[in-house]
């Protein structure tokens, strides 16, 4: 088959390289592949909250023409991106999902922006989200939810379900997300999509708008393993201006995935969690885990339980930890130096009575309620009780990881208790809606990286995904034993994206 | 735990600088108490001689060299600002009349 008859949009991010590389399409080619195909189903889908094509024309034309020139380049450039919109992006409008913030422009870049132009990834857009991160079906974006592509009347998971949404509509070969207690995991579970929460501090997160600073990471998303593991080696490594990142380079990823896509893992040690598991996980899901389990078995892992006993306090230490940092991020936002300005009806015009305004009208009811709970956890008489209890609960879930890599190279268990829930469903209870990261929420507690892979349909057809995590620092680990999972379902029923149905707006 | 009656979300959104409309007090009131409650459980493990960890990956002694850097244009920056006047952010009184 020729790069002519090639569609485009649902080739990988690696097969695109390889197509550019060659000269078979140009970067403008690819974009404008793209482009088209947003316009033609993003009115239904809703992954993104701004496209500028001439922009991402201009990008890509510029590949062209250094490539045309003979520049050296990197091995995805031309390969097109969409991006979250809580990282800030020079010159592009950037909300964070927020009315708070329409229409704000940001005077600097991201640093993994940066890293991004400078591999010549043309920007298609920014991705719809939860407002500030804050929600598991994007339901909570101040612009309407993202809809699932496999069935629109249902969510495309959150925070990042525009990233995930993107991907799986064939809008976007490679996005960025974010993960502060799954919101790239659970997203990519729901859409039948890959998504990868690196190691706290392995991406930069200078230019992220904080949600929960001791808890956010930016992470790659893309169709599949070795796609997210390119992409995750162009946006890390360690950026001085943010004094959590990690001082090791982002090497060795895409090789890890290679490795494993040979799908031959003897040698490594596999942990299930007990805790996570039972109770609460829908049949087809459990079914799911449990076929991926034996594969590992087959592929020659050495599979266990093991058992984290204090991550069932996980949810709650978490839903403490987040509010209260996130309280203390967002104060930034008192209309004072961008976004929104309210000025009260009545009475005197003050900073403070501004300040409230603002926030009364540009905040959205979760992000009310998790800032006011984060006040109630800080405030005088609640901080022993609440937030330093949560802090000690954090220390034993570390315990438990550490307790459980010392038998085991990496855990696994199902990424999220569910398949996608029709939207709607449960926006008025808050609690419910939290527990859809029941499964991902300790690993941001500890720091430690995950990969969620598809891994199932359920009887509705809906993607099923299975999450793998690995010590901190232990990122490879990630991506070897993601792409064997993900070679060994394919090698049985094929990619999972071959059974998506058309989008029909 | 104090009860999350709407007097006690009216008293942490005038701390948090929110305003909130009736409906939103008695709307939060009931569902914070219904979190409130279920966050409850780490105070069941949290016994008195474990450490708290604050962060997941410490790191110390995280410096720079002290020089002027990464300086962000004072003209974009007053351009996303809701107003400003003579190269300065434009922003209501600090302090009330009585003060």
């Amino acid at each position: 088959m020729s790069a002519r008859d090639t569609d485009l949009t649902r080739t990988t991010a690696a097969g695109l390289a390889d197509l550019l590389t060659a000269g078979d399409v140009s970067a403008v080619e690819v974009a404008q592949a793209h482009l088209d195909r947003i316009a033609e189903v993003d009115g239904a889908v809703h992954a993104f909250l701004h496209v500028d094509a001439a922009d991402t024309l201009a990008q890509a034309g510029a590949v062209d023409a250094a490539r045309a020139a003979g520049t050296p380049l990197h091995h995805l450039a031309g390969v097109p991106i969409a991006v979250k919109d809580v990282v800030v992006t020079r010159g592009t409008p950037t909300t964070a999902g927020s009315r708070i913030l329409e229409g704000w422009i940001p005077p600097y870049d991201a640093t993994l922006v940066e890293k991004l132009r400078a591999a010549g990834l043309p920007m298609l857009g920014k991705t719809n989200m939860d407002e500030f991160a804050m929600g598991s079906s994007t339901e909570h974006s101040g612009y309407g939810p993202t809809h699932n592509p496999w069935d629109l009347t249902r969510i495309p998971g959150g925070s990042g379900g525009g990233s995930a949404a993107a991907l799986a509509a064939f809008e976007a070969p490679l996005s960025i997300g974010t993960d502060t207690g799954g919101s790239i995991r659970q997203p990519a579970a729901v859409t039948g999509t890959v998504g990868v929460k690196p190691t706290y501090g392995s991406v930069s997160r200078y230019g992220l708008i904080a949600l929960a600073s001791s808890l956010d990471q930016a992470g790659p998303c893309a169709r599949t393993v070795l796609d997210a593991a390119l992409l995750h080696e162009v946006i890390g490594g360690h950026d001085p201006r943010d004094s959590t990142s990690l001082p090791q380079a982002a090497t060795g990823y895409a090789d890890a995935a290679r490795l494993g896509g040979t799908g031959d893992l003897t040698g490594v040690r596999v942990g299930v969690v007990r805790e996570l598991a039972g109770e609460g996980y829908q049949r087809e899901v459990s079914e799911a885990f449990a076929r991926s389990v034996r594969d590992l078995e087959a592929a020659g892992a050495e599979v266990v339980e093991v058992s984290c006993p204090s991550f069932e306090a996980a949810l709650a230490a978490y839903y403490l930890i987040l509010p209260a940092e996130a309280s203390s991020n967002l104060a930034k936002f008192d209309g004072m130096r961008f976004g929104l300005r309210v000025e009260p009806t009545e009475g005197p015009v003050t900073a403070e009575r501004v300040m409230a305004a603002t926030r009364g009208q540009g905040f959205g009811a979760e992000v009310k309620r998790r800032i006011i709970l984060g006040t109630y956890a800080l405030s005088a008489g609640y901080y022993d009780a609440y937030y330093g209890s949560a802090q000690k609960v954090r220390t034993l879930i570390q315990r438990d990881f550490a307790a459980a890599y010392e038998k085991v190279d990496v855990l696994v268990s199902p990424t999220a208790p569910t398949t996608a829930f029709k939207l709607g469903e449960k926006l008025d209870d808050p609690l419910a809606m939290y527990l859809n990261d029941v499964a991902t929420i300790p690993a941001n507690l500890a720091g430690v990286p995950g990969i969620s892979v598809p891994n199932g349909l359920d009887d509705a057809g809906l993607p099923i995904g299975i999450q793998v995590l690995a010590p901190a620092r232990a990122d490879d680990r990630l991506y070897r034993v993601g792409a064997a999972l993900e070679h060994h379902f394919q090698a049985s029923q094929g990619a999972i994206l071959d059974r998506i149905p058309e989008v029909t707006s | 735990m104090p009860t999350f009656n709407s007097e006690e979300v009216a008293r942490l959104a005038a701390l948090a600088r929110i305003d909130l409309t009736p409906d939103e007090l008695t709307q939060f009131a009931g569902e914070l108490e219904v979190i409130a409650h279920a966050v409850e459980k780490v105070s069941e493990l949290a016994t008195a001689d474990v450490p708290a960890t604050s962060h997941p990956i410490p790191l110390t002694n995280v410096y720079r060299e002290d020089v002027v850097s990464d300086v962000v244009d004072r003209d974009a920056v007053l351009a996303a600002a809701p107003a400003s006047q003579d190269g300065k952010f434009l922003v209501p009184q600090i302090l009330g009349e009585e003060a």
